[in-house]
This record gives C-alpha cells, structure tokens and sequence, in this order.
C-alpha cells in the first residue's frame, strides 16, 4: 500500500513537470491502474465480490476507457501536443512541494476516528486532489484541465478507499459512472469548442472573438443557451 | 583491525580511475567503438604528472591553491565512507556532515579558482556551478535525514552497516526511493549526461568542464584525479545504501562492494549513452524532483 501511495505521489508530480499531452494522458492512466489495484490490497486478500467489481470496474474506466477518449479527443481536434502552462514547469514542480506539505499538514490535523487508516495514502490522495486543482488553474487547454479534473477525482477516490472499505461499493460505482459521463461530455464539448474556435485555449473564451462586434442582444441569447 | 579499516580510502585512491574508465568502456560499447582502454586515466595523469604548470599572468595565488584543496577535501572525504559493516578510518557521530561539508569546500574551491581567472566563460561555469548545486544539497540531506531517523543519529559507518534484508523488507521503499534520488545527485554532482556533459567543450553550455579550462600539468591531473575519487564517494554512498551489507558474511561484503561499485559505473555509462543531455533550464526540474524523491521517502518515515 505504501508503494502505491509512493507511486501515486510521483506520479502527480510527473504530471506537474510534464510537458506532453499524450504523456500526461498515459500518467492518468496509470493512476487509474493504482487506483484499480488499491482496494484489492486494501481488503488485505480477503477480496468480496464488491471489492473486486470496484477494482475491475475502476480499472475499465479510469486505465482504459477515459485515456481512449482523451486521445480521441487529441488526434480528432487536432491540437498541438504540448501543454501551454500559465505557470512553469521548474516552479509547478516547486509548488508541488508546497502543496505536498500542505497535503501532510492537512493529514495531520485530521482527527481520525479510526487507528487503521493509511495515513500515507491519505496524504498522496489529498496530495492528488490538491495537485488536480493546481493544474486546472495552471494550465492552458481546456483538454488539460479534463484531465486535472480526472487526477482530483482520483484523488476522492483515494481519499475513500483509505477511510473504509465499506463504504457501499454502490455508491463509488454511481460516482464512477458520474466521471465518466462528466469526462464524455467534456470531451464532447471540447471536441465542438474546437470546431467552432479552431483552438482550445481557455485563456481566450473569455473574449468570444465571434460576437465581439455584435450587439449586446446576440450576447444575451447565447447565454440563454449556454 | 584499525590497519584494516584504512583498505577503503586505500582502494579508492588507487581504484577511483579505473571507475571513469569502466563508465567510458560502456559508453563506446554502446557507440560501437573500441574505445579507450579502462586505464587511460592512469596514463593520462602520469602524463600531465610530467608537466608543468602554466599560469596566466591575470590570476593570483587563488587559483595555484585551488586543485591541491579540493584533491585533499575529496582524498579526507573518503576516509569517512565504509565499506559495507568494516568501520571508516574516522567515524564519529554527525560525520555525514563533515563528509557534505568537505564536498562544499571542495566546490568553493573550484568555484573560486574559476573566478580568480577573470575569464567569463568560467565566470558563467562557476554561477552555474553553484546554482544547481544549491539545488542538490537537499536531495542528500533529506536522504540522510532519512537515514537519521532510521537508525538513530551515529555515524554514517554505523548507520550503513545497519542496513539489512530486514531493513529492506520492512522499509525497501525508503531505500529505493533515497537510492534514486542519490543516484540523480550523483549524476548531477559529477557532471555526467543528463546535467552536463563531461565531454563537451562549448563553453555556452558546460557547467563543471568549463571551470577547469585553465589548468595544466600537475595542477589538472590534480582536478581530474579529485573527480575520479568525487564520483567514487558518490557511488560509494549509493552501493553503501542499496546493498544489504549486514546481511553478507563480512568476507564477502568487500567483493560484493566492489561488484556494486562496477555495477553502478556501468548504470552511468548506460544512463550516457541512452539520453540526450537537459536544456539548461530543465536542470534544476530534475534536481528538485530528486529532492522530491527524498522528501517523499521523509514523509513515509514519518506518517508510514
């Protein structure tokens, strides 16, 4: 379990300082395999039909299916491959070492109610929710930011495992299902985004360059939309 | 027994050459070369042993001094290291910081003598220098925080021959992760690929090469036998954490050091010759993830 929690640290942190796309994409991949194997040690061998459809199905989703899509997403928009950073990758790194300190501190000030809780794995999922929420803000694409999206769920999900396996395994797959179709309909969205933008800079969809000479009633209608 | 713990700093003053030649052995095999023969360094500093020393008429006294400090800080540094459970000549608790503090003395050494030669370049090489070793120092300390906290604060002997197929199945991830982030600063210390290329000759981009351009004779075969011993220290550290020395019959464990030491050599030749060297401003990324790497291993000692 530690070197799952170990792993699951390094990989967010590869995350911070990568600067290709598909990379990134692969790193969440692999994450969502963590992820997967997580509950099956957690249960320390004594793997319940819940249990094990938890894993599988976190498995299928978060290492199989959501990657696919992202990639889909990728080659059909046709973006570039690199990730455009507001901030660098040397200092994300840096912040990442802040935001490990918080993850230890805000661990630490828990008041746990029950011994067995991994304490180190709490860490890397608070560490993961918080590094999620740092890339979302940080970076450029609307794409990355789906994905800073998927690395803060991996996060809850960590979080969950860590505090109790009882936790009714209906309840994490309804959670699951809810990412998925989040990240589908994202990927749909940014997918006709790109169409009608010819770019996926979120940086520049606060000036909605198409209706910037139009009058005030065509902005208002699309909002109605929106 | 006390002559038999001065076998380690012997066999590193007399071996530490033959290391760079086994890395640059490993670097041709993957070239497809012959290459040079692994005691090429031997002859080399036979070689320039021979000459004399030239100076320019810009320098002072600095730069005369410099090669003999940091030869005797790192020949001082490797009294300090054991070899497997046999003690070092000088052990004594907090010895880890006289060990990072010699290898700091020896880089303000070549630091200082590198600006005593008023040449930019070398200006840029010593800024440099001293930039990303800024950055490195955390690695190595919070790894032997790590180990403080681990076995208790004694010397390093102590702590190292500590380290045993117990240490390794109740805490192998400490260890793998302080072994990789070590192994990093080795590279980076040393001036090997990822950071620096020891071959390179363009000023703009060297960092460690660039601050020995001026030497010549005694004075160079100086700084590159001080490099050989720097790089055994390093891989001295890395072996010495990573091998289950305790676990070893003690016959075995200098053989097993040895083997270790080739074996890490050979990792250095391989980590050359399959990656491109950094952009300079992606170095400090790969040192603060070294340290990150300690300090992951820091917080898994302590909330674990």
């Amino acid at each position: 379990m530690t070197i799952i929690s170990v792993l699951l640290i390094l990989s967010c942190l590869w995350l911070l300082g990568s600067s290709r796309l598909h990379v990134a994409i692969r790193v969440v991949a692999i994450q969502g395999v963590l992820l997967g194997v997580l509950p099956l040690v957690r249960s320390m061998g004594d793997i319940g039909f819940g249990v094990g459809v938890l894993g599988l199905s976190t498995i299928i989703s978060k290492a199989i299916l959501l990657p696919w899509l992202m990639n889909t997403c990728l080659r059909l928009s046709g973006i570039r491959k690199e990730i455009e950073p507001f901030v660098g990758f040397g200092p994300s790194l840096l912040c990442g070492t802040a935001l490990l300190g918080l993850a230890v501190w805000i661990t630490d000030r828990l008041q746990l109610s029950q011994a067995q809780v991994p304490q180190v794995l709490l860490i890397s999922s608070f560490f993961a929710i918080l590094v999620g929420l740092f890339l979302m803000v940080t970076r450029r694409k609307a794409i990355t930011q789906s994905l800073a999206y998927l690395v803060m769920e991996n996060g809850v999900y960590g979080v969950g495992v860590s505090m109790s396996l009882d936790f009714p395994f209906i309840v994490e797959l309804g959670i699951l299902l809810d990412v998925f179709v989040g990240v589908f309909l994202m990927g749909n969205l940014l997918f006709h985004l790109d169409r009608e933008f010819e770019h996926l800079d979120a940086d520049k969809l606060t000036e909605l360059s198409d209706l910037s000479k139009s009058t005030p009633v065509v902005v208002e209608a699309v909002e109605e939309n929106a | 027994m006390n002559a038999l713990r001065w076998t380690f700093p012997l066999a590193a003053w007399v071996l530490a050459p033959l290391m760079l030649g086994i890395i640059n052995r490993v670097k041709a095999f993957f070239a497809g070369r012959q290459g040079p023969s692994v005691w090429q360094l031997y002859y080399d500093l036979f070689k320039l042993l021979q000459k004399a020393s030239v100076y320019s008429r810009s320098t002072s006294t600095v730069i005369r001094i410099g090669p003999s400090v940091v030869l005797a800080c790192m020949a001082l540094a490797t009294t300090i290291l054991p070899w497997g459970e046999l003690q070092a000549p000088v052990t004594f608790v907090g010895d880890i910081i006289l060990l990072a503090y010699l290898l700091g003395l020896a880089r303000f050494a070549t630091v200082l003598s590198a600006l005593d030669t008023g040449s930019s370049f070398e200006g840029m090489g010593a800024s440099r220098e001293v930039q990303f070793a800024a950055l490195a120092e955390p690695s190595f300390f919070l790894g032997m925080l790590v180990l403080v906290l681990h076995f208790g604060f004694s010397g390093l002997s102590k702590m190292v021959s500590e380290i045993s197929l117990e240490t390794w199945q109740t805490s192998g991830v400490l260890l793998i992760l302080v072994g990789c982030s070590w192994f990093i600063l080795l590279l980076t210390e040393n001036s090997r690929i990822p950071v620096d290329d020891p071959n390179t000759h363009l000023e703009l981009t060297m960092i460690h090469e660039v601050m020995v351009l001026d030497y010549g004779g005694p004075d160079l075969a100086f700084i590159l036998y001080a490099a050989s011993l720097k790089m055994w220290i390093f891989a001295a550290l890395v072996v010495n954490l990573v091998v289950p020395m305790h676990s070893l019959a003690p016959w075995l464990q200098a053989p097993i050091f040895l083997l270790g030491m080739v074996f890490v050599m050979v990792l250095v030749g391989i980590v050359e010759s399959i990656l491109a060297r950094l952009r300079l401003q992606q170095i400090p990324k790969v040192l603060i993830g070294a340290a990150l790497l300690s300090l992951i291993a820091l917080i898994v000692r302590l909330m674990g």
